[in-house]
């Protein structure tokens, strides 16, 4: 009677779990890091994940169904008499104090191993990158690269090959994350923090700033985007080359345009006067897929759209509207607008910069 | 007084004892009253940290949301946060401690009845300035946790946020001290106010909970206080403690903030488990299952909880031996927890079990904390935490601690002593409507949390792009947060109900075990007409049963040794009658005055040192007051 009550009861349970566990799994999460792991400390965090998941799993079964037995069954019903009085029993006590205690004592060892494992070490035949936070972007400089490539929000690595990070960031922490392929890691001032992964498969995944950077935090994405040596040799082969020149009377007038403006306080051209720090390097510029800290497609709509509305887009930026009609805050009040299309210009000079 | 002879009259007068009216409330020092300031202040303090889950699930509904902008957004979650921890499962549990300590130890008040009273003022006033901030220009937005050097930073990009973070750091200073003194008081009143008889043995387990969280509170707050104080000369004196580019270290906040932090997950859930031992004997018929057990492994967790904070910061690197060291301390504190449970369960188990409401909620907190704990051990896997950590992983896991937990247990504890509070019991019906709803609407909000964590869900996000994954939970997450909602109301209608139709509890509604069960419901005043002699842990039950060889409970005859006998009143100084007699310490008016000066110095340091020199004088004139107002009026 009871134990068919306890069924009616655990039956739905485990089938409603499936089902929750199952919609989980279905669904397509650029950034789950359960499945589809591509790179190698991901799948070794994932690996001691699994069973401990599954023992974790047993316990909660093996509790909760215990409680809710103990609760059915010992339920008060007419009848019952009154409980004998057990104040405790030492066997038992001792029982399950040693039993937890050993099987943490066996997760502990791979633990400690896979921590030591995953530490990064600088090496060899590694591709090296320093990796710079800003509020609320991410700067790549590829060390070693003569001319160095310095690139922003998209990080390009070859397959198979191992990457050591070197990480800082200029204003607050943020955290460098990309779960498919690896954990993540603070990005601290004042501290270089490591980080080393090998990606194995090419592809591109996604990933964001995890450590709380105030507004943009939500808007701090980035992507990486692996590609075979032959492939990753080339980019590197582009991303050195001089910017290209615009040759089209269009993006002529908008490379005018950004050179006679504020634009070049804060980006860096190469080759051109524009040599500022504080945004991210647009020489190749037209190459990235993404803009903006991975939040939106490069596409000349979208381009344009930013210039227009920058920080109706993206709470926070230092970088003015220069559409006309925006009101802009302090300390950019005063600052003259930029008409629709002079930008429209200036989008097709830095959608020329491949 | 026999001795009150004197005709010079003092500098300061005592407002009369009375028990009417507004004035009564503000000059009281009896525990059992500012028991029921704390609690209706934190419950109020709870309405609006709900409101703003409320909000922060609205946002999250769907991807790119707009109920909130980015700048609200980040304020509310600070808000949430630091409302929930510090105004409400703190002072919600300060509460508890309150009425309660003196009712089970059999004492008539607390060691120090007017620094009580200054406790609650100090409490109360803390929020007050913390929440004055949204109309101030603006609120905390930097997270509970406040890292530097985002929370030193005064313009975030192109937006000035010129006084969020001092409201952070300066109301955080003042409601840590009225916790420092109150865990003070209380520390004191356990130690030496017990009635006789009452060993440390004999202690109920809720007391023992309370003691070991007042100590926690005495040496984790100071940790946070200094933490605080560095960061406010960061901000307002220019120092630069935490600002790396001038010789600081943003790492050091962190050691600092968690070495309190995690001290402070203790502190939140303790009490809670200290209630749950009291719920379930009480209504399983049966004693607590190793007692001693459960008492040493509550201070284990105390003890351990001081070496467990860098699990907080496993990506902050740290490198791989702090890493690996914090992570076999954080396994191994699930041990102790792991004991208790086991322990409430044997309790449980072969007895006599009955499903008032606060039973169903203390059967939540042990089915929720399980859950949340088995999530606890998988934060301990380092290399996996570097995913977890930062994500909604992590916060399924810490609500099912402090809302699966703390929450079901303080509401649990609100079930069982309201009407020793009250004299009339809460409804069971609407009780039981209150649990399933709470029960079913927390697990669907948080629930799915935990897969919206593994799918890589960042946590303090105002917002995310649709194509994550991430939509269809965030939606079912809402709609169990507004269930959650409707329950809290029906808890609301339930009071409001009962405090004309609730069924009269009289002294002993449950059966009960401790002797707080033996004096009226409510208490008097003097909470003892005689202060019982203590012969046996759960003193009470011993009155009323005995066990058999078998260990069979026999109740005790009526008209013999019986806890319901009628009370003798044996009047200390019998100059009134009818208990009123009983020395008592008058109402003051200088705790509240003493405390109106700490905000004011606080504002002070925001706006201009000359406020802060007149609540200085206030705090002096009222602790001037509360030195030489005489004894008792």
């Amino acid at each position: 009677m009871e134990r068919r009550k306890l069924g009616r009861l655990v039956r739905p349970a485990i089938i409603l779990s499936l089902v929750f566990l199952g919609t989980a799994c279905a669904a397509h999460a650029p950034q789950d890091y359960l499945k589809n792991l591509a790179g190698s400390e991901a799948r070794k965090a994932n690996n001691l994940f699994v069973p401990v998941f599954w023992i974790a799993a047993f316990v909660f079964f093996l509790v909760e169904g215990l409680i809710v037995f103990a609760a059915v069954k010992f339920r008060d019903r007419a009848g019952r008499d009154e409980p004998k009085q057990i104040h405790g029993n030492s066997a038992l006590e001792l029982t399950w104090t040693a039993i937890p205690a050993l099987i943490l004592a066996v997760v502990a060892v791979p633990t400690v191993l896979t921590i030591f494992s995953v530490a990064a070490k600088p090496g060899p035949n590694q591709v090296k990158i320093h990796v710079v936070g800003h509020q609320w972007w991410w700067e790549y400089q590829y060390l070693g690269t003569t001319p160095e490539v310095i690139t922003a929000n998209e990080l390009v690595l070859p397959v198979n090959k191992p990457a050591y990070f070197t990480l800082d960031s200029v204003d607050v922490i943020h955290s460098f994350w990309v779960p498919k392929l690896a954990g993540k890691q603070d990005v601290v001032p004042g501290r270089t923090n490591t980080l080393e992964f090998t990606p194995f498969e090419t592809g591109e995944y996604y990933g964001q700033c995890t450590e709380y950077c105030s507004l943009s935090h939500a808007n701090m994405r980035l992507r990486v985007i692996v590609k075979t040596q032959a492939d990753y040799d080339t980019w590197i082969r582009e991303q050195q080359a001089p910017p290209v020149q615009p040759a089209t009377p269009d993006a002529q007038q908008g490379q005018q345009i950004f050179m006679s403006n504020i634009c070049i306080t804060c980006h860096t051209i190469a080759g051109t006067q524009a040599q500022g720090q504080l945004g991210p390097n647009l020489t190749h510029f037209a190459s990235r897929g993404t803009f903006a800290g991975s939040m939106f497609d490069n596409t000349p709509a979208n381009v344009d759209r930013w210039i227009h509305e920058t920080s109706l887009l993206k709470p926070g930026v230092i970088m003015p509207r220069f559409g006309c009609g925006q009101t802009n805050e302090p300390p950019y009040a005063s600052m003259k607008c930029i008409s629709d299309s002079d930008i429209q210009a200036v989008v097709a000079y830095l959608e020329s910069l491949k | 007084m026999a001795t009150a002879t004197v005709t010079r009259q003092p500098l300061f007068s005592r407002p009369r004892s009375s028990h009417k009216g507004v004035w009564s409330w503000i000059t009281t020092v009896d525990h059992k009253r500012i028991g029921v300031l704390y609690g209706f202040t934190a419950f109020a303090f709870f309405l609006i940290g709900g409101f703003e889950a409320l909000l922060i699930r609205a946002q999250l509904a769907r991807p790119n949301g707009h109920v909130l902008n980015a700048n609200q957004y980040d304020q509310v979650f600070t808000m949430h946060g630091l409302t929930m921890i510090f105004l409400v499962v703190m002072p919600l549990s300060a509460a508890f401690f309150n009425y309660l300590i003196p009712l089970m130890i059999g004492a008539r008040d607390v060691a120090f009845p007017r620094l009580n009273a200054f406790s609650y003022w100090v409490f109360l006033f803390g929020g007050l300035f913390l929440y004055s901030s949204f109309l101030l220009g603006g609120a905390p937005n930097g997270g509970w946790f406040g890292y530097a050097p985002l929370s030193v930073q005064k313009v975030t990009g192109s937006v000035p946020f010129a006084h969020n973070m001092d409201y952070y750091a300066i109301g955080l200073i003042i409601l840590g001290i009225a916790s420092t003194v109150s865990a003070v008081n209380l520390v004191v009143t356990i130690i030496n106010m017990r009635a006789p008889g009452m060993s440390f043995f004999r202690m109920p387990v809720f007391i023992w909970m309370a003691l070991v969280v007042q100590l926690l509170l005495v040496f984790a707050l100071p940790i946070v206080t200094i933490a605080l104080f560095l960061l406010l000369f960061d901000r307002i004196l220019g120092t630069s403690f935490y600002i790396a580019s001038n010789g600081g270290d943003p790492v050091l906040w962190q050691h600092l903030f968690w070495l309190f932090g995690h001290p402070e997950v203790y502190i939140l859930v303790l009490p809670a488990m200290g209630i749950v031992s009291e719920i379930l004997p009480t209504f399983s018929r049966k004693p607590l299952f190793g007692y001693p057990v459960v008492v040493l492994s509550g201070i284990a967790i105390g003890f351990m909880g001081f070496g467990v904070w860098a699990h907080h910061m496993f990506a902050t690197g740290l490198g791989p031996v702090a890493n690996s060291a914090f992570a076999v301390s954080t396994m191994f504190i699930a041990v102790p927890t792991g004991v208790k449970i086991f322990n409430w369960l044997a309790t449980m188990w072969g007895g006599r079990l009955r499903f008032d409401p606060p039973m169903l909620f203390a059967i939540g907190f042990v089915t929720m904390f399980v859950i949340g704990g088995l999530s606890g051990v998988t934060h301990a896997l380092v290399p996996h935490d570097y995913q977890q950590t930062d994500t909604y992983y992590v916060v399924a896991h810490f609500h099912y601690v402090l809302f699966g937990g703390a929450i079901f247990g303080l509401f649990g504890g609100i079930y069982y002593w309201w009407p020793k509070i009250y004299g009339r019991k809460l409804s069971g019906k609407l009780g039981k409507w209150h649990f399933w709803l709470m029960l079913i609407g927390f697990n669907v909000t948080f629930g799915p949390f935990h897969i919206l964590g593994l799918q890589g869900m960042p946590r303090r996000i105002y917002t995310y792009a649709p194509g994550m994954g991430w939509d269809f939970w965030n939606m079912v997450s809402t709609v169990g947060s507004f269930m959650i909602a409707g329950s809290i109301l029906v808890f609301i209608y339930n009071a409001w109900h009962s405090r004309k139709y609730g069924e009269i509890a009289g002294n002993d509604p449950w059966d009960a075990r401790t002797i707080e069960w033996m004096t009226s419901s409510p208490p008097p005043e003097h909470n003892f007409d005689q202060i019982p002699v203590v012969h046996a842990l759960d003193d009470f039950w011993h009155k009323k049963y005995v066990e058999d060889k078998g260990g069979k409970l026999v109740p005790v005859p009526a008209g013999g040794e019986n806890g319901h006998s009628e009370q003798a009143p044996e009047h200390e100084a019998g100059e009134h009658g009818g208990g009123h007699g009983i020395h008592l310490p008058s109402p003051s008016y200088m705790p509240i005055l003493a405390a109106v000066g700490l905000p004011l110095i606080g504002y002070g340091l925001i706006y201009g040192f000359y406020i802060s020199i007149v609540g200085g004088l206030i705090l002096l004139g009222g602790l001037y007051g509360w030195a030489f107002e005489p004894g008792t009026e």
